[in-house]
């Protein structure tokens, strides 16, 4: 597969990696609060700075990675130091860039205590994600997606909730458990093809019953991550105790890194005991669609009606990668990117209701549309977008699954249906009983600045990917051909 | 003379640290065992280069050998360094302590030159006996310090026993108690007399079924004891081994023991480090487990799997020791911690609670830390050797000993003490020694070309 060289002078990749590792290093190095939040603001914008020319030197004709950088590292095990990135990483780098910035900011007053730390992990946190979106390299991209567990544990274990030690062991638990099988299975690979090296692994025709322990160890650990059915129990737990930050950084990146686990090795690498275990994968998401659908309905807690709402949400992005038609992964990728902006702005709402009235229980929101009329307005959008408005991001990711999925499979694209239901129930539920209330609704504080300016991004992106979706795909058209050439070409 | 130079050098101390046992007060005795010792660990390093065969072909300077006495000397100086008890160990057992570990330090470089049976026992048992002489030497729980001290008497004498008996069976099937000079075809009985020989090394590895004597020893042992029981013997006794399993054809029957070694080490020990309270007592058992991964390299019978090996043992080192540093500075009194104690380190002390949780973080073997590489050089080495299913037991195990080191972190950093507990003052030099662990750790887990090299060019046979 094609490799194509950094046109830029200098090392893009590592530089948007490697620079929030450093900034996290300096907050070390001073004391005080305010220095820190500061300091992690600059080197989070910078970062985002840095990768916009990106997304304008990204070619997106080319399927092949891009802006390789090919370094030896380790020659006694082959490894090598292999970055790069094609049409399916660079729009989800672009996401945890863009959320960067926005984590940094919801947590300016919301995290008062151990303040370093906090920004601390958060940069180390963006290291590691953009790490696993670029690596080329197997124990590289291992290395970022393990390394990534230690400050979000912290970050809940920390900052979290009154059940934090559960929610933050449970996560730790469950991920690492996927991860080690996922390191056996990288081993098995280094010793059939004599590298660690992806592109050189990728689109191999391998035997059928290598591929499929192969992808029994890599679905398991990435269906953890996902989370699908019936792994996703880690996942309320860990997102209602979390602080925002940790919430938004879990629920539109780590979850993403599962799905784009599936798709990039599941589907390169592994393309035959995809197409035959496919069925499976189709059933858990659909029945995570409907089921989560459900739970939402009987949810109180705010946070946990929007963790369980992602389980659905996540369930439309397996279901459409696992249609095997171009619309079920455009789709797909789409609604990875749709749930990261969405969701993520979500959890952000209900942190800002968390710091004026200190519950996220819905009984204790209520009647906020008299008192927050801007914050009602941008909840609203996000909501409505949840469920797939027309209009909003989610409406064509969706659309774009269900094409793919009744092209595949009609009778089993049917069940599907009752979820977009379910989500306009519950995400309405939610809207009605935190807008409307019987009698006076106690003071609060709207929107400040601050919060203004970091949900305004997502709600310009919500609407932007609603009605001009086109430009997105344009990046990841050729490099999703690519994959799905490879699994067709296997039935 | 070069050739014996770390050898020399540690003898002379012990003969220091003998004559100074003698007086009644030798004030700044803690901080002239650190600066020899770590002299002993530059000496040992420019020694690196040494090869020579001495004494009819039984002493053997090779790569493996100085590589070997370096890691010895650095875990003496280690232990040495990290000690809190110096002070008090003035007043009490000062010189002893000192010059027993020092003793058994150069028993353990003496093993690792060692190519001539007897040769090899003896300096296995000269090791072993200053161990049981320094076990019993603490002021505070004297009858634990002394049923640890009994146990480790006890089980060492059997295991030695045991090893001398494969001995005899080596010495029987090739007439010559040289190792170069027993020419083994890979015959059953073989295999048989060479298990029994490793018994003594596998006692000293703490290796499943040889354990036993591990979690008593380590909670009856002062705290800086067990930090030297917790890491050096066992890199001799690797050392050891490595020899053997490069002179040695693959016998089916040394296969299956080791395999079956390992996989029930691996198990046991995470299993039974579960339910530990003690802190120290957790430790032996992760110990135990660990001697089950380094089997991984071991029973590859290759060179990467002996470099993975060493490679595991030196990241083993570093780790234990940083776990230990916070069992040497938890309490104020030298009693042992119990995971209760760890409440609130975060607080106490954040760099003690840094190295705890790298080191716990490597134990796992999680990345960035040297324990993930470590475990990938090992699992690479096994499975290439085709032993999948130990790769896939250590690869559960990894997940199961989570629970119990990730314990280690959540209580120093997640919860609140019962009362309230006062700062722990570290000295301007155990934090040098702290933030150098932590840099090591992660260093050998990023950058791991430089000591692979090392060790390639110096174990390739």
């Amino acid at each position: 597969m094609g490799l194509f060289e950094n046109p830029l002078p200098y090392d893009a990749l590592s530089t948007i990696i490697f620079l929030p590792l450093s900034g996290a290093l300096l907050i070390l190095l001073f004391r005080g609060e305010r220095a820190a939040r500061v300091m992690a603001l600059i080197f989070s914008l910078a970062n985002l700075a840095l990768s916009l020319p990106l997304l304008f030197l990204f070619d997106p004709s080319l399927s092949g990675f891009q802006f390789v950088e090919l370094r030896e590292w380790f020659p006694g095990l082959g490894l090598k130091y292999a970055l790069g990135i094609d049409g399916i990483s660079l729009p989800l780098v672009l996401l945890t860039v863009l959320l960067s910035p926005i984590c940094v900011l919801c947590s300016w007053r919301a995290i008062e205590q151990r303040v370093r730390a906090f920004m601390f992990c958060l940069l180390l946190m963006e290291t590691s994600m953009i790490g696993v979106f670029c690596s080329l390299d197997f124990v590289l991209f291992y290395i970022f997606w393990e390394g990534m567990l230690i400050p979000m544990y912290l970050l809940i274990a920390i900052w979290g909730g009154p059940r934090k030690d559960y929610a933050s062991l449970k996560f730790f638990i469950y991920t690492l458990v996927g991860s080690v099988f996922l390191l056996v299975a990288i081993v098995a690979l280094y010793l059939k093809q004599g590298t660690f090296f992806i592109p050189d692994l990728l689109f191999k025709s391998y035997d059928y019953r290598f591929q499929f322990w192969v992808f029994l160890a890599f679905a398991i650990a990435f269906a953890i991550k996902v989370p699908m059915f019936p792994f996703h129990t880690w996942l309320p737990a860990a997102h209602v105790e979390a602080p925002t930050a940790g919430s938004v950084f879990l629920a539109s990146i780590l979850l993403k890194m599962g799905s784009y686990g599936f798709l990039r090795f599941c589907f390169g690498l592994t393309p035959e005991a995809a197409q035959k275990l496919a069925p499976i994968i189709v059933i858990l998401s659909i029945v995570a669609i409907i089921y989560a659908g459900f739970l939402c309905l009987g949810q109180q807690d705010m946070k946990r009606l929007i963790a369980y709402s992602s389980v659905a949400h996540m369930g439309f992005v397996t279901l459409g990668l696992f249609s095997f038609k171009l619309w079920g992964l455009k789709g797909a990728m789409l609604q990875m990117l749709n749930h990261g902006v969405t969701t993520g702005a979500l959890f952000l709402c209900v942190g800002i209701l968390y710091e004026r009235t200190h519950s996220r229980l819905i009984a204790d929101n209520s009647g906020l549309g008299k008192v927050m009329p801007w914050f009602v307005a941008f909840f609203g959008l996000f909501c409505f977008s949840s469920f797939g408005f027309p209009g909003t991001n989610n409406f064509v990711g969706e659309l774009f699954v269900l094409l793919g999925a009744f092209e595949t499979n009609k009778v089993m694209a049917l069940f599907v249906i009752p979820g977009p239901i379910l989500a306009a129930a519950y995400m309405l539920r939610l809207l009605k009983r935190t807008i409307w209330k019987d009698g006076e609704t106690s003071p609060l504080e709207d929107l400040t600045l601050r919060e203004v300016l970091y949900l305004l991004p997502l709600a310009v992106a919500v609407i932007w990917m609603g009605f001009a979706p086109r430009g997105i795909l344009g990046l990841m058209e050729s490099s999703l051909r690519l994959y799905l050439e490879a699994v067709k070409g296997a039935m | 003379m070069r050739e014996f130079l770390p050898e020399a050098f540690t003898l002379g101390c012990f003969l220091l640290y003998l004559v100074l046992s003698m007086k009644k007060r030798s004030p700044r005795l803690g901080a002239l065992a650190v600066g020899l010792s770590f002299l002993g660990f530059l000496l040992s390093l420019w020694d690196l280069g040494q090869r020579g065969e001495f004494f009819n072909g039984a002493y053997r300077v090779d790569g493996l050998s100085q590589v070997f006495k370096v890691i010895i000397a650095l875990g003496l100086f280690l232990v040495f360094g990290m000690g809190k008890e110096r002070e008090d160990a003035e007043r009490g057992y000062g010189a002893e302590f000192y010059a027993f570990l020092t003793l058994s330090a150069f028993g353990l470089m003496v093993l690792v030159s060692a190519c001539e049976l007897l040769t090899l026992f003896l300096a296995l048992e000269l090791s072993s006996y200053s161990l049981y002489l320094v076990l019993p030497l603490r002021r505070e729980m004297p009858s634990q310090a002394l049923e640890g001290g009994v146990k480790y008497l006890l089980f060492g004498a059997m295991a030695s026993g045991i090893t001398l008996y494969g001995m005899g069976y080596l010495y029987a099937l090739s007439g010559s108690t040289r190792l170069e000079a027993l020419v083994l075809q890979g015959e059953a009985l073989e295999g048989l007399a060479l298990i029994l020989v490793f018994c003594g090394l596998f006692f000293k590895l703490s290796l499943f079924p040889f354990h036993f004597w591990a979690p008593d020893v380590y909670q009856g042992a002062s705290n800086p004891t067990a930090a030297f029981i917790a890491g050096v013997p066992k890199v001799g006794a690797l050392a050891v081994l490595l020899r053997f399993v490069a002179l040695t054809p693959e016998t089916e029957v040394l296969i299956r023991i080791l395999w079956v070694f390992s996989a029930l080490s691996m198990t046991f020990g995470n299993l039974s480090a579960l339910v530990q309270r003690d802190l120290k007592r957790l430790l032996a058992y992760s110990g135990i487990a660990h001697a089950g991964y380094l089997m991984l390299g071991i029973i590859s019978f290759e060179d990467l799997g002996r470099v993975s090996a060493t490679y595991y043992v030196i990241v083993y080192l570093f780790m234990t020791l940083g776990a230990f540093m916070a069992v040497l500075f938890l309490l104020d009194s030298r009693g042992n911690p119990s995971l209760d104690d760890l409440r609130g380190l975060y607080r106490r002390s954040p760099l003690l609670a840094f190295t705890l949780a790298v080191s716990a973080f490597s134990l796992v073997g999680i990345p960035p830390t040297g324990g993930f590489m470590g475990k990938l050089l090992l699992f690479t080495s096994a499975f290439k050797a085709g032993y999948l299913y130990l790769v896939i037991i250590g690869a559960v195990n990894t997940a199961l000993s989570l629970f119990y080191y990730l314990n280690l972190v959540r209580l120093s950093y997640c919860r609140e003490p019962e009362g309230v507990l006062g700062e722990i003052r570290l000295g301007p030099f155990q934090k040098a020694l702290c933030l150098g662990l932590i840099a090591v750790i992660i260093y050998l887990g990023l950058f791991p070309t430089v000591l692979e090299r090392l060790l390639g060019a110096a174990l390739t046979t």
